[in-house]
């Protein structure tokens, strides 16, 4: 059992409360996922020759600043960070991958979680109320997130197994259900080329999608793909710079509600997430119908 | 006017102030003592299990969308939900009412013995899984592999029903007036008779509905499965 919630804010007056109005629906699904909690958020992006690293250094004490020195005595490129405990928003004009090496060699301690222009990752062990609080997610702004909270049920618990996965850039994909068969997509997937970081099902299907996504598919195609190709109980929320897009397998057994307004299109496992958000009594309710894929632009 | 009834035996619980727990706790136990037999339940917000096990002759009405189990285990009472119920709404009822205004998730009715669940909006897949003997009349339409193994009870569908419509039926009866995507192992159409009709109108009438009885068909189990056939290869 895992909790997912989505939200993306069409009124832009509501951006600067879109942490607020999600920390309810994350902390509502704590039951469901009590184990460890996650989330990405969609900012404003950054310019089109920068990009946003996600870093995250668990329990390993790290001098941010040192390691911000150290990035801009390699790259001669602009490079920025802003710092929360054990994790930080590394922004730069290098190369990403450049980067990621590079913070792999010299950093190893240090996870990158994610890359792109708008994405922000945070994920973590723990209560979904301690991580909310300890990254300040009250505080977060931007036009939409994906979060979820995780009952470990196929591998172990640790910060790398939380959701959101991410691949790629500005991509990610959480997850509640079981893959039967990820080893198999994993199989076909690594031959290409393309490196796993765990042994999460979720994972599998989060690089099937990225793979997909840069093979040149829409990721509507791409999730069309996945009902040939990714076997067993899900429902996936997944995000994108421009996009929110959730799908249930065809027997949907995993719960998934639905409710949109003018404002906002909000998104749970269970209506108990979303009884708070304003105007709710006059959203539209519903839940997905299996293999029906439903997607949201900003 | 001022009601010249003796005080009226109501009570409210609002579960934004009250818990679950206590309510739980007044339905099963101090409302019989109180002479309490109707009751009032603002601000469900999703919770789980609201009115779950109740076995008294009470009249609930829940206004709100409620979560999992709502009015499960139900023997006697009347719950009405005046929005959307969460997956397993009167899961194994023995008897009473379940009426639920708005639309229901999954495995609504599954395992339910007896009783009446009436859903005015659509029900998800799965909907009355193991029936045993319960009826349930769907105002608008159900998911894939509903009345999946029902065994004993009626379900009836004013509107359509997705794929494998009574997958593996033994003696539970559907009626349905809609498009049916596909119909389940075993589970065939059947002759609507005089004794059908009567039946259909009598859940119609139960449900408040006045559709045409004429309008419905008749889902029932051709009982190919009820004996082992060696030479069926798997394939049925």
């Amino acid at each position: 059992m895992c909790g997912i919630v989505g939200l993306l804010v069409k009124n832009k007056t509501l951006r600067s409360q879109l942490g607020a109005l999600m920390v309810p629906m994350l902390t509502g699904m704590t039951e469901r996922g009590p184990d460890s909690a996650g989330l990405a958020v969609y900012t404003e992006p950054v310019a089109d020759d920068m990009h946003k690293l996600s870093l995250y250094s668990g329990e390993h004490a790290v001098d941010w600043p040192a390691l911000l020195e150290g990035l801009r005595e390699h790259f001669s490129e602009h490079s920025a960070i802003a710092i929360n405990g054990n994790h930080a928003v590394l922004s730069s004009a290098a190369d990403p991958d450049r980067v990621s090496d590079w913070i792999a060699r010299h950093a190893p301690t240090v996870a990158v979680l994610s890359v792109g222009h708008a994405i922000d990752l945070y994920k973590d062990v723990g209560a979904p109320a301690d991580i909310a609080r300890r990254y300040r997610f009250n505080a977060l702004s931007g036009t939409h997130l994906v979060g979820h909270t995780r009952m470990a049920t196929e591998s172990a618990v640790t910060p790398a197994h939380a959701h959101p996965f991410t691949a790629g850039r500005d991509f990610c994909l959480v997850h509640n259900g079981s893959l039967s068969n990820p080893h198999l997509v994993r199989k076909h997937l690594e031959p290409l080329g393309i490196e796993f970081e765990t042994d999460n099902d979720t994972e599998a299907a989060c690089r099937f999608f990225e793979w997909r996504l840069r093979e040149g598919d829409d990721l509507e195609s791409a999730v069309q793909r996945g009902f040939s190709e990714l076997d067993g109980f899900y429902t996936f929320l997944m995000g994108t710079d421009k996009e929110l897009l959730i799908v249930r397998d065809a027997f949907a057994c995993k719960p998934a509600i639905v409710a949109e307004t003018d404002d906002y299109v909000a998104i749970a496992s269970e209506f108990r997430s979303l009884a708070h958000l304003p105007h709710i009594a006059h959203a539209t309710l519903f839940e997905p119908k299996p293999e029906e894929i439903y997607s949201w632009r900003i | 006017m001022a009601n010249l009834r003796p005080v009226p035996e109501a009570r409210e619980f609002d579960l934004t102030k009250d818990t679950l727990r206590e309510l739980n706790l007044f339905l099963h136990k101090h409302a019989a003592e109180d002479g309490v037999s109707r009751i009032r339940v603002q601000n469900p917000n999703g919770a789980h299990s609201i009115a779950c096990g109740l076995n008294a002759d009470l009249e609930v009405h829940i206004h709100g969308h409620v979560g999992y189990y709502v009015a499960g285990m139900n023997q006697h009472a009347s719950v009405t939900i005046y929005g959307n119920a969460g997956p397993g709404a009167g899961e194994n009822m023995m008897s009473g009412r379940v009426h639920i205004k708005g639309f229901a998730s999954t495995a609504a009715g599954a395992s339910a013995h007896g009783g009446l669940l009436i859903v005015d909006g659509d029900a998800s897949l799965r909907c009355g899984i193991s029936l045993k003997g319960a009826d349930i009349v769907v105002g608008g339409s159900v998911g894939s592999f509903s009345a999946f193994m029902a065994q004993a009870g009626r379900i009836l569908i004013c509107g359509d029903a997705e794929d494998a419509l009574g997958d593996s039926l033994y003696e539970a009866v559907i009626y349905v007036r809609g498009k049916v995507r596909s119909l389940g192992a075993d589970a065939r159409f059947e002759p609507m008779s005089d004794a059908d009709r009567a039946s259909v109108k009598n859940l119609l009438t139960a449900a408040g509905l006045s559709h045409d009885p004429g309008e419905f068909k008749r889902v029932a189990s051709a009982k190919s499965l009820y004996h082992w056939h060696a030479d069926a290869n798997q394939e049925y």
